[in-house]
């Protein structure tokens, strides 16, 4: 199969549904003309035009409220963040407006809104634009989010995402935009909801979204060829909705596992991957859970030391060692 | 502020949009403006007997802005506004009695009890809500203006705020890209004065007026009186006109004065302001009592009719407040439902993966 990159991957998603559908328009900082600042739409203006790939100001909350606006009546707008940590001065416009806007309206209105941007530390950007707001997002009934760690993935939930008639959020990461994967010729779709085993194992489950899905991967290398410990990693793809199912019954079957996840620790994705391990899956369990995040602290400048504060494959695999 | 504003009738009543309105269409401005008052004096006998929760927006003193601007849309113009709501979903056509259940919190409200006094919603009648955030409402205006144009609709977007709104930053990034796109919005700044209890003049750095703020986006502009019908409708008209064929934004600011407190909750709205200056305006510069004199010199409206109205509006209300109290809650079950679309559609990706976590 074709090998092509994480960020064409989703522009092939893109053109794709801009081609099927007359209401999906693309809009966001640098998108149309510029090509993208990650080159995730690159060519797309080119080819479609002033009215489906729009150049947006620097303006978050007023240029999502609007696509929220004309989401309500109809339009699929899909609107790009540069990093997902702009979005905290446009959060008015995503939580109380897009989230809510169909339960306060007693299910008369929904907003199929797709927002999607890089949500990641790991380039020496700082505290600012490093936010990883995944759990943020997910702790709000009415949203849901995704975030695909392999070109594969990227394509299809953006296809999804896009196809859903409530708000979608994607987190993309920078670090990843450049990693070629597998994707098919012919059209598919990933559903939201469904997490997927990367690599089958049998000794213990590690559970993980996004880049650190690909970090699991290459921890569950080393424990094989040097440890003897068959890891299964569990890539869950999409936060919420949440496919509970995959995680137990990966869990039920190693009875041990390890969540992996550049969330900060508390109230972080892998806390309520946690609490479902526990409520669900204790009788199965033959050691505690335990969890590999990003150190408790704003990111971190200097660039060797926030390469330690992300979940690492060193961490990783003394977790492992500790419970198995 | 509205009381440099004379209360004498303009030469708006010769507007063609204005000249073109038949007596009947002049007794049911009368007729809305007072089935809103009525409303809003039954919620808040409702809201003093407990029988609600939360906040109270009311409308009172403001009438003639949502039914002077709402009695000019077309069959593509959609409405948005803020939290002070009631006014303008009866004035799009929504009925008393679903208004009124939805604040008692009931299955039957218009919200079916989830969104409260200042979440009402009708798409049907082109009416996006109801927004409880000050400004949040205002990017998701520029949306409708932005899908209307998408579409190669003919139309524009009226999207209400107060003057306590103007200072919000997502105001101004909507200002911004409403003129940079040419969108068919017009924001229409509800002036009533105070920004809950803070005066335009402590709230708002301006030179003559806040909507004079909109030279500053390059867009068109307009100072309105409030308690005169023929002036709101003959401006607004000229700004929805613009707006539909030229796909140009404008603001309107239309100077209006609220009788109550901000909310009902609001002790301090005859500190921050004196009796008296509450007396004036009712007494002199009341919308409905104005237009209802209007009526009578033209020879339009009886005080009989006038009499007539009220007591129907009157006993609407409390047929109203009686079907709130009838009706039921929303059980547990419901708190769940109109959530997610694919959720409530039961469609298959709304049974893919667990949407909540109870």
């Amino acid at each position: 199969m074709r090998l092509i990159e994480y960020r064409d991957a989703i522009n092939e998603a893109l053109a794709e549904e801009i081609e099927r559908d007359e209401n999906v328009f693309l809009l966001g900082e640098e998108v149309a003309q510029y090509n993208g600042a990650y080159k995730v739409t690159r060519g797309l203006w080119d080819r479609y035009g002033d009215k489906r790939v729009i150049d947006a100001p620097i303006s978050e909350a007023g240029f999502i409220g609007m696509g929220i606006g004309a989401s309500m009546l109809g339009l699929r707008p899909v609107m790009e963040l540069m990093f997902w940590s702009f979005a905290y001065v446009a959060f008015d416009q995503m939580i109380n407006n897009a989230a809510c806007v169909r339960y306060m309206s007693g299910g008369l209105i929904h907003c199929p809104i797709v927002v999607r941007g890089p949500a990641n530390g790991g380039t020496s950007v700082g505290a600012t634009h490093s936010h990883t707001p995944e759990n943020f997002v997910a702790n709000v009934p009415g949203l849901k989010v995704v975030s695909p760690a392999t070109a594969y993935d990227a394509k299809g939930l953006m296809k999804s995402a896009i196809r859903d008639n409530d708000p979608v959020y994607v987190m993309e990461n920078t670090l990843l935009y450049g990693e070629k994967g597998e994707v098919p010729e012919e059209e598919y779709l990933v559903p939201i909801g469904s997490a997927d085993i990367k690599r089958e194992g049998s000794d213990i489950s590690l559970i993980a979204h996004g880049r650190c899905v690909i970090t699991c991967l290459k921890a569950a290398e080393i424990l094989a060829s040097e440890h003897g410990i068959n890891a299964e990693v569990v890539d869950l793809r999409s936060i919420r909705p949440l496919d509970e199912e995959t995680i137990l019954s990966s869990v039920k079957k190693t009875n041990r596992a390890v969540l992996v996840d550049e969330n900060k620790p508390f109230c972080g994705v892998s806390a309520q991957i946690c609490t479902l391990i526990q409520e669900q899956a204790f009788d199965y369990l033959d050691a505690p859970i335990l969890r590999v995040n990003t150190i408790d602290a704003p990111a971190i400048y200097s660039p060797p030391m926030e390469i330690e504060q992300l979940p690492t494959v060193k961490r990783i695999i003394e977790k492992v060692l500790a419970i198995a | 502020m509205a009381s440099t504003i004379a209360s004498t009738p303009s030469s708006s009543s010769e507007a063609e949009i204005n000249r073109s309105l038949t007596a009947d269409d002049k007794i049911k401005l009368f007729e809305q403006m007072t089935r809103i008052r009525r409303f809003e004096q039954a919620s808040l006998k409702s809201y003093n007997s407990g029988k609600m929760g939360g906040f109270l927006h009311l409308y009172i003193g403001q009438e003639s802005v949502a039914v002077g601007t709402i009695s000019l849309m077309q069959e593509n113009d959609h409405v948005i506004t803020a939290y002070r709501d009631h006014g303008h979903a009866l004035a799009v056509g929504m009925g008393m009695n679903e208004c009124m259940a939805e604040l008692y919190g009931k299955a039957t409200g218009c919200s079916k009890g989830k969104g409260g006094s200042m979440h009402y919603f009708a798409p049907d009648k082109n009416y996006w809500g109801g927004h409880g955030i000050v400004a949040g409402q205002t990017p998701l205006g520029a949306g409708l203006a932005f899908a209307l144009k998408y579409k190669g609709l003919k139309g524009c977007a009226m999207c209400y705020l107060g003057d306590g709104a103007v200072n919000q930053g997502a105001y101004h990034e909507s200002l911004n890209l409403a003129a940079l796109w040419s969108l068919p919005v017009i924001y229409v700044i509800e002036n009533n004065g105070y920004s809950m209890g803070t005066s335009q003049k402590r709230s708002s750095a301006y030179q003559t007026c806040l909507a004079q703020r909109a030279e500053s986006y390059d867009m068109e502009w307009d100072l309105v009186n409030g308690e005169d019908m023929y002036e709101v409708r003959a401006k607004t008209h000229i700004a929805m006109e613009r707006a539909r064929n030229e796909c140009r934004p404008a603001i309107l600011e239309i100077q209006t004065y609220r009788y109550q407190g901000h909310s009902v909750a609001d002790a301090n709205h005859k500190k921050y302001r004196s009796p008296e200056e509450i007396e004036r305006y009712k007494k002199h510069h009341d919308p409905i009592s104005l237009w209802q004199q209007c009526l009578f010199d033209e020879g339009v409206l009886t005080e009989e009719r006038a009499k007539e109205i009220d007591k129907s509006a009157k006993d609407e209300a409390a047929a109203a407040v009686k079907f709130a109290e009838e009706s039921p809650f929303p059980t547990v079950e419901d708190i769940t439902k109109d959530v997610y679309w694919e959720v409530d559609n039961d469609t298959e990706r709304g049974r893919t993966g667990r949407h909540f976590f109870n």
